[in-house]
């Protein structure tokens, strides 16, 4: 499920074959979320990673280190690597060379895709990508962490801790009202809060979010920081935004990219001072 | 009567709303350029009024004639030519293959304007290399050659000095100002270097948001310190 919700096109091999889950379900004896080390107070850490595409060096010696329950805002022009970065963290994308650790003791680079989905961290892409023919209510009993093989899905049965975490979420993201509408009837931005709604429901340790208040009204972007801000401390989460004053309005520290690596990093009113930021953002 | 007149213009993909009601103008024998960081919209703006994707509510009138609903192959026959970011050269093609294909809206028997050759020296000599093979910089130039092909009313943009380097971005500004100069076309630059469109600019647009935030002549940037509202 978790591969189905997060990837944006999703491999016709992985969507066809009824074994990819059971290739996965090793992860238990290796050690599932709750088993993520944050002994040395890090939830994700990268240390001079780089990767090329055709000579151009999309990241470049980047590292990064964000905390438990930390929401770290990253902002950069375009080709900062912003993306790509996301993509190493996902498994989408392996870097040339560097390190990748999800707490002190999980070695990202070890894992795929959907394995990295499962260890905890969930990604939400640009555009929503909820299930338009389903209720609210069925999208997020669909995004329910656990077994989703062909018997165990079709005898399963909505427990009642289930059903008071699927209550708490749709709390969690102010869509209790709309229960059973159907998902496609949504306005844009309650499809992104549902699709948030749904990460949530697998209980994500770290949260990556790729511009989430684009196109939203006003009033949707408002919602959105609050949203973000009762998130914070209980998940960590990583925001990638264009957004400047949505960003001012949730951020504690932004990181700000540029040619594959950290540029600066500190408040928003620190970056926005910082010389450097404004020269790449001046396009100099 | 304003050579292009983009009025209310708004823009969706999906349900995302990425326009709002954006109205911009451009007049002949000026340039007007565009600014805002990335992802607030100006090369939405800029496919819209190209016909690459569709608007969902304003109008667009070029030459006092609406154009809103007008295919893209016949916006660039009125007289719209669009330098893409990016390029877009056709690498496979030749360097003269490339500026036949901006004729593509002309009578098959019209030939490559000389002028091209001495806006851009350097294409003349390269007339029979693939594009593929030029630099970043002699490809900017072959795609502004391509789209001045047509002897567009309008020429527009898209940050043309994008991964560019400085001698070459220094030209093609002086093509810039030396097509404002002869009057008989009008400007549309998309930047995000923002002391080249300073330079050049007549008229300035600041996008945030998918809105307009501040417009005005070019010699008033300075003083409404439209930089400020680039950098973030």
């Amino acid at each position: 499920m978790s591969t189905l919700v997060q990837s944006e096109e999703p491999s016709p091999q992985v969507l066809n074959n009824p074994l990819h889950y059971s290739s996965t379900s090793h992860l238990s004896s290796l050690g599932r979320p709750s088993d993520v080390n944050l002994a040395h107070g890090r939830i994700l850490y990268l240390e001079d990673v780089s990767v090329s595409f055709d000579g151009f060096k999309a990241i470049n010696n980047l590292s990064l280190d964000i905390s438990p329950g930390e929401l770290r805002c990253i902002i950069g022009p375009n080709g900062a690597g912003k993306t790509t970065m996301m993509d190493i963290i996902t498994g989408k994308t392996r870097p040339d060379k560097g390190q990748v650790y999800f707490g002190s003791n999980i070695n990202l680079l070890e894992y795929n895709e959907p394995e990295i989905a499962q260890l905890g961290i969930g990604r939400k892409f640009q555009k929503p990508t909820v299930f338009e023919q389903l209720s609210v209510f069925e999208n997020l009993e669909l995004a329910l962490k656990m077994d989703k093989r062909v018997k165990a899905s079709v005898f399963f049965k909505l427990s009642s801790t289930q059903k008071s975490r699927l209550i708490e979420v749709l709390e969690t993201i102010q869509l209790q009202d709309s229960l059973n509408a159907q998902a496609g009837n949504l306005s844009h931005g309650q499809k992104q809060w549902l699709e948030i709604g749904m990460l949530l429901m697998q209980e994500p340790k770290l949260l990556l979010l790729d511009e989430p208040v684009a196109g939203m009204t006003d009033q949707e972007t408002h919602r959105t920081a609050e949203l973000f801000l009762t998130l914070k401390g209980k998940h960590s989460l990583i925001v990638v935004e264009h957004d400047m004053s949505f960003i001012k309005t949730i951020s504690e520290k932004v990181t700000v990219l540029s040619e594959g690596s950290v540029l600066a990093e500190g408040t928003f009113d620190q970056v926005q001072a910082n010389e450097e930021v404004i020269e790449v953002y001046l396009g100099r | 009567m304003k050579l292009l007149e983009l009025s209310n213009i708004n823009q969706y993909y999906g349900g995302s709303h990425i326009l709002r009601d954006v109205s911009i103008s451009a007049e002949l024998g000026a340039v007007t350029v565009l600014l805002g960081r990335n992802g607030v919209g100006k090369t939405t703006l800029l496919k819209s009024l190209m016909g690459l994707i569709p608007i969902r509510s304003g109008t667009i009138s070029f030459n006092g004639l609406p154009i809103q609903n007008l295919p893209c192959d016949q916006r660039a026959r009125a007289g719209i030519g669009f330098v893409p970011q990016g390029r877009d050269i056709f690498n496979r093609l030749t360097v003269e293959e490339n500026l036949r294909m901006g004729l593509a809206s002309k009578p098959a028997s019209s030939d490559i304007p000389a002028e091209l050759f001495e806006l851009f020296p350097v294409l003349k000599q390269m007339l029979h290399r693939k594009g593929g093979d030029l630099s970043g910089g002699q490809q900017q130039q072959l795609a502004i050659a391509r789209a001045l092909a047509s002897g567009p009313k309008l020429l527009v943009l898209d940050e043309p000095t994008e991964g560019i380097q400085p001698s070459i971005i220094k030209e093609i500004g002086r093509v810039i100002k030396m097509l404002a100069a002869r009057a008989d076309m009008g400007i549309l630059l998309c930047e995000q270097y923002y002391d080249f469109a300073e330079e050049l600019a007549d008229y300035y647009v600041v996008m945030d948001r998918g809105e307009v935030i501040s417009q005005g002549p070019g010699a008033e940037m300075v003083q409404r310190g439209v930089r400020q509202l680039v950098a973030i």
